[in-house]
């Protein structure tokens, strides 16, 4: 059976009223906005099922802002965000949509940049707080941002996830689980470690080449 | 370390300790933290407690949607006036609220187990430390007793209303608490988990049925009502009334009763008082 911290049991501390309305959203928005990178101007949310329904009253809409602008679900200026991102001329729509065979409590954030492409990411939020992400940019995938993760894509070839996880063997940090998927040459590789890395070996993995992307989640579970 | 209740009590009789004992050491095993810092994580979970618990009781906080608020001031004002209940059971009553209403506005607090229920534990063992002139350290024992509860619970059941209704989430935070406060009075873990088994057997098969699906309404008076339950099923423990079906097996009741539950009476606001004219009105006014 699996072994329950006391503080699973008793937590998480966040702010009201859901912890899969409110606090996931805000960690979906976190996660999302570390996936996507900064320097963005607007994001649009499309609301699936329970949070297309429910968004206004558990505010899910100020969380996933809040989570945009960087916030964890305990910080309680979630229910502030709004005026804080206009602060930053951040700007934000909400659109109910059907995102088809989803979980429930999904959503989908386009990201809007002034000189780069839209940059979109889609999750779930999947109960006490938990997230999912399920699809970066048209490509499925599933990581759920408990672990530090590095998320790389890169021109598939030889050697590629070689060079990567020997610089994270390097480093001394232990690879929880691993997963590469492949679009015709587009590889993206994600992987989850059972510790945080620091800016060295990250940027040793940048610097190898032909990567086309790559962002590192360094999350703390609290 | 231990999976079930019969664990838990074996455990506890084997070493000569408490629950609450019992789970700091398997935090501890587990986390690979010192006591120190596990207590004093554990005492901020209590701050957190502590603030959500008060902050309404003299102050009217309404929710973001507008459906409920001022609940908890109206109940603590009204306390010392000629009360059935008396200003004890009303005073927690009004805690339970203040949490609530702080978890609808948008305020912080401690899911316990859910934040739905996240009402009853602290009123619980804020109640009986005004009353008992408890320190702080004992009620962040008595957190480490409600954790070990709780944990046995969500191990062998559930602790989602969309899972196994509202006697899974207000149910076990009323057990949690009602396991707590037979070890804050001494009592012995066998009376520990007895008072949880009645606290779970009191509400058996209650439904989770939120107006508009907003955690409000009726989970504000389930969290009042909550922290009632974890009083009278901890004295029931110890005065040592007969505790016929064994905790273990209470839980498991519970989870089968969830289980059996149909779709509209968990979470899904189709059902119970969601689905009444009243409760349609109100979600229509709401939501859009
Ligand atoms: S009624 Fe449902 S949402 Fe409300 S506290 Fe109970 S289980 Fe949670």
């Amino acid at each position: 059976m699996k072994n329950y911290s006391s503080f699973d049991v008793l937590g998480p501390i966040m702010v009201g009223p859901s912890s899969s309305h409110t606090a996931g959203a805000a960690r979906l928005g976190k996660i999302a906005s570390e996936i996507a990178g900064q320097g963005f101007y607007k994001v649009e949310f499309y609301l699936h099922g329970s949070f297309a329904k429910t968004y206004k009253g558990h505010g899910t809409n100020k969380a996933l802002v809040a989570g945009i602008l960087g916030f964890e679900p305990d910080d309680e200026r979630l229910r502030d965000s709004f005026d804080i991102a206009k602060s930053k001329s951040i700007d934000y729509e909400f659109i109910e949509s059907d995102l088809g065979y989803v979980h429930p409590n999904t959503v989908k954030l386009v990201f809007k940049y002034l000189n780069n492409d839209d940059f979109y990411v889609i999750g779930s939020s999947i109960g006490g707080g938990s997230i999912v992400i399920i699809n970066i940019n048209g490509i499925e995938i599933e990581f759920t941002g408990s672990y530090p993760t590095i998320i790389v894509k890169y021109k598939d070839k030889k050697g590629m996830i070689s060079n990567i996880t020997s610089i994270i063997a390097d480093a001394e940090v232990n690879i929880a689980s691993m997963k590469v998927t492949r679009d015709r040459d587009d590889a993206t590789m994600i992987c989850e470690m059972d510790s945080q890395i620091d800016e060295d070996t990250i940027n040793n993995i940048s610097n190898i080449e032909d990567l086309s992307y790559i962002r590192f989640i360094n999350t703390k579970r609290s | 370390m231990f999976n079930t209740g019969k664990e838990l009590l074996n455990l506890c009789e084997e070493k000569n300790l408490k629950i609450y004992e019992l789970v700091i050491e398997k935090e501890h095993t587990l986390s690979g933290l010192s006591y120190d810092e596990i207590k004093s994580k554990m005492k901020n979970t209590l701050e957190v407690m502590k603030n959500s618990a008060t902050q309404a009781l003299d102050k009217e906080i309404i929710s973001v949607s507008g459906l409920t608020g001022g609940n908890s001031k109206k109940v603590e004002s009204y306390k010392n006036n000629k009360t059935f209940a008396g200003p004890f059971i009303n005073g927690a009553m009004a805690k339970a609220f203040s949490t609530s209403e702080v978890n609808a506005s948008m305020g912080k607090i401690c899911a316990s187990p859910t934040a739905g229920a996240s009402g009853i534990l602290p009123s619980a063992l804020l109640s009986a430390q005004e009353k008992m002139d408890l320190t702080d350290e004992i009620l962040v024992n008595a957190l480490f007793t409600a954790a070990g509860i709780g944990e046995i619970i969500a191990k062998n059941a559930t602790v989602s209303g969309a899972e196994g209704g509202c006697q899974a989430e207000c149910g076990v935070a009323a057990a949690m608490a009602a396991g707590a406060l037979v070890e804050i009075s001494d009592g012995s873990p066998s009376q520990a988990l007895n008072a949880a088994g009645f606290a779970l057997t009191n509400i058996m098969g209650l439904v989770c049925d939120p107006i508009a699906g907003l955690v409000e309404y009726p989970c504000n008076l389930r969290n009042a009502s909550g922290v009632v339950n974890a009083f009278i099923s901890a004295d029931l423990a110890l005065a040592n009334v007969d505790a016929l079906i064994p905790f273990d097996e209470v839980v498991e009741a519970m989870y089968k009763v969830g289980k059996a539950l149909p779709e509209s009476l968990r979470e899904t606001a189709l059902g119970g008082l969601a689905a009444t004219p009243t409760g349609k009105e109100l979600e229509k006014k709401v939501i859009k």
